[in-house]
């Protein structure tokens, strides 16, 4: 694998649609508009724009997936896997990464001003679902003139875009890797969100959602970012990184953090909070919690000829999307025959895996991305 | 086919299949076989492999591969999914051979299977002679690092089959480099068995 080589300065960009009357109708039956989404590229798309891949981010993600924002010594939050020679390779593939709605990193969401006010939305923004999400990215992939992705790939709820993707627009997506995700949010995984969205709204500084004047809520959001954090590392992960350790050698026989881990989470937890909105916190988490593609019906539909190579990737210390979830999902293409890889990567990582196993997806993306590229040119 | 290195079972396989067939391969390890079978009889491939090494070794050469067991994997296929499905020296080694042995029946037409024969010659003769449990060509472990968990016969094999009303569609007897013709149960080390549904004849 070529280290050190990434792509560069990059730039996000602004696509805004759904101006009024033509509103986007979300999936809650209200109106959204007008929608701006942020997003970024890679790579050049070729001639008859069949080389793009849509790049879809998990809750805290946004549009800056690779390279650098001028001033910035931090690269985007998957560069490991696209730039020149990566898994996503900016020399044969244009690579496309946007914002979700109801985010806070350029596209509209709750933190956005609404037009009819002219302040933040706030709680006034609707509810939205993955769906929701995926429609969204669909206008940006049109105004882009991209008829065909060739892959859409995402972990976490990156994965459940992915499989949206393949529910709401078959004929759309060539390939998808839905990566370390679930078909449904499991009553596990919703009583997380919940506890991090109770933290949130706990805070006094929350004020109902309207605290755009005033002040962030910045306590509850670290908090429910602490607990995430938690659930994105594995027992096994966490004694490595800090075992016991304590950040002055001794104990302090007093509350104020003193183990290495107690540390960790709250410099996460603070950093968080300065990039993040608590709204859109609370918008995200309930999006993920409202995602039901089960049983399989809603994911290819009985009556229709789905058409999509799947590459599916589960994690095995992954315990907060449990691999028996990619099973399922596995499971649910078996039956309709649609052509499937599975791997379940043996990493100690838990849940950020999927950011940061990089070796492992590379070698199963490279080889599968090249297998699709193959088979249109077969087809032709 | 011109490699002269290609596996003797898997010579066999490659000319047992029609072109264009759909294949499903029972621990299919590094995909070899199926790469085999793509390139030469342009199949449709699918594979089940345990160990997530063979799985990387297998999507490099463009396969479909479910990484997990034998056992696991099969339950979800319509049934009659597939032309062929083959369990090649993985039968020996899956927990339950009786229910992995009717789901390949289930979700294929016909199933190729090809294990170790237990009683080639010179098992017996570790076995009677030397008193020591067999180590061949196609048994080459020790007692104590060999996956295999069952041990059979070619007359096992076959009588399996008839009480269980299995339609035998073909058998193939191998030595180290070329087939057996007399006395298969004596001097083959391999054999390969092409089972289908009785069904398929009455």
């Amino acid at each position: 694998m070529i280290k050190d080589k990434n792509i560069g300065t990059v730039e996000t960009e602004y696509f805004t649609f759904a101006r009024h009357p033509d509103e986007m109708i979300l999936g809650s039956g209200k109106k959204l508009g007008p929608v701006t989404i942020a997003y970024e590229t890679y790579g050049r798309l070729d001639k008859d724009k069949s080389n793009a891949i849509l790049v879809v981010h998990a809750l805290s993600g946004d549009a800056h997936a690779a390279g650098f924002h001028k001033g910035d010594k931090k690269p985007g939050w998957w560069d490991n896997m696209i730039g020149p020679g990566k898994a996503f390779d900016t020399e044969k593939y244009f690579i496309i990464c946007s914002n979700v709605i109801g985010g806070c990193s350029g596209s509209t969401g709750p933190s956005s001003s609404d037009p009819e006010r002219g302040r933040p939305y706030g709680l006034d923004f609707p509810i939205i679902t993955i769906s929701d999400m995926v429609n969204a990215q669909r206008f940006l992939i049109d105004h882009l003139g991209i008829e065909k992705l060739l892959c859409v790939v995402g972990g976490s709820m990156g994965g459940m875009q992915v499989l949206q993707w393949a529910a709401s627009y078959p004929d759309r997506v060539i390939s998808a890797v839905p990566i370390a995700t679930a078909v449904k949010h499991s009553p596990q995984q919703i009583a997380f969100n919940e506890v991090g969205r109770q933290a949130v709204m706990s805070d006094p500084a929350w004020r109902g959602g309207d605290y755009y004047g005033s002040g962030k809520p910045e306590r509850g959001l670290a908090i429910a970012r602490m607990i995430g954090h938690i659930t994105y590392m594995s027992d096994e992960s966490m004694e490595e990184k800090f075992s016991r350790k304590l950040k002055n050698g001794s104990y302090n026989f007093s509350f104020l953090p003193e183990f290495e881990v107690e540390g960790y989470l709250h410099y996460r937890g603070d950093n968080f909070v300065k990039r993040f909105d608590a709204n859109s916190y609370l918008y995200i988490t309930k999006a993920i919690d409202y995602f039901d593609l089960s049983p399989g019906e809603k994911l290819i539909p009985e009556d229709k000829e789905v058409n999509i190579n799947f590459l599916v990737i589960a994690f095995k210390s992954d315990w907060l999307y449990p691999s028996y979830q990619s099973r399922e999902i596995v499971r649910f293409l078996k039956t309709r025959n649609i052509d499937v890889t599975y791997c379940e990567i043996n990493s100690t990582y838990g849940h950020d895996a999927f950011l940061l196993e990089s070796k492992e997806e590379t070698r199963l993306l490279k080889h599968f991305l090249n297998k699709i590229c193959s088979g249109i040119k077969n087809e032709r | 086919m011109k490699d002269n290195n290609i596996r003797l079972d898997h010579k066999i396989i490659f000319k047992i299949i029609e072109p264009g067939s759909s294949v499903l391969d029972l621990g299919c390890a590094g995909g070899e076989l199926l790469d085999l079978l793509v390139k030469g009889k342009k199949i449709k491939a699918r594979g089940i492999e345990l160990k997530e090494e063979d799985i990387y070794r297998c999507v490099e050469k463009g396969l479909s591969v479910f990484h997990g067991d034998i056992e696991g994997g099969l339950g979800e296929y319509p049934d009659n999914s597939f032309d062929y499905v083959i369990l090649n020296q993985s039968m020996q080694e899956t927990k339950k051979v009786e229910f992995v042995l009717q789901e390949s029946l289930r979700v294929g037409r016909k199933v190729i299977i090809g294990f170790p024969n237990f009683a080639y010659i010179r098992s017996r003769f570790d076995l009677f002679f030397k008193g020591k449990a067999p180590v061949t060509y196609s048994l080459p472990y020790s007692w104590y690092e060999s996956p295999n968990i069952h041990f059979l016969s070619i007359k096992d094999f076959d009588n399996y089959c008839r009480e269980k009303k299995i339609d035998v569609l073909k058998k193939y007897y191998l030595g180290k480099s070329t087939a057996v013709r007399f006395f298969p149960n004596l001097l083959a080390i391999n054999a390969i068995f092409v089972i289908g549904k009785s069904q398929v004849s009455t």
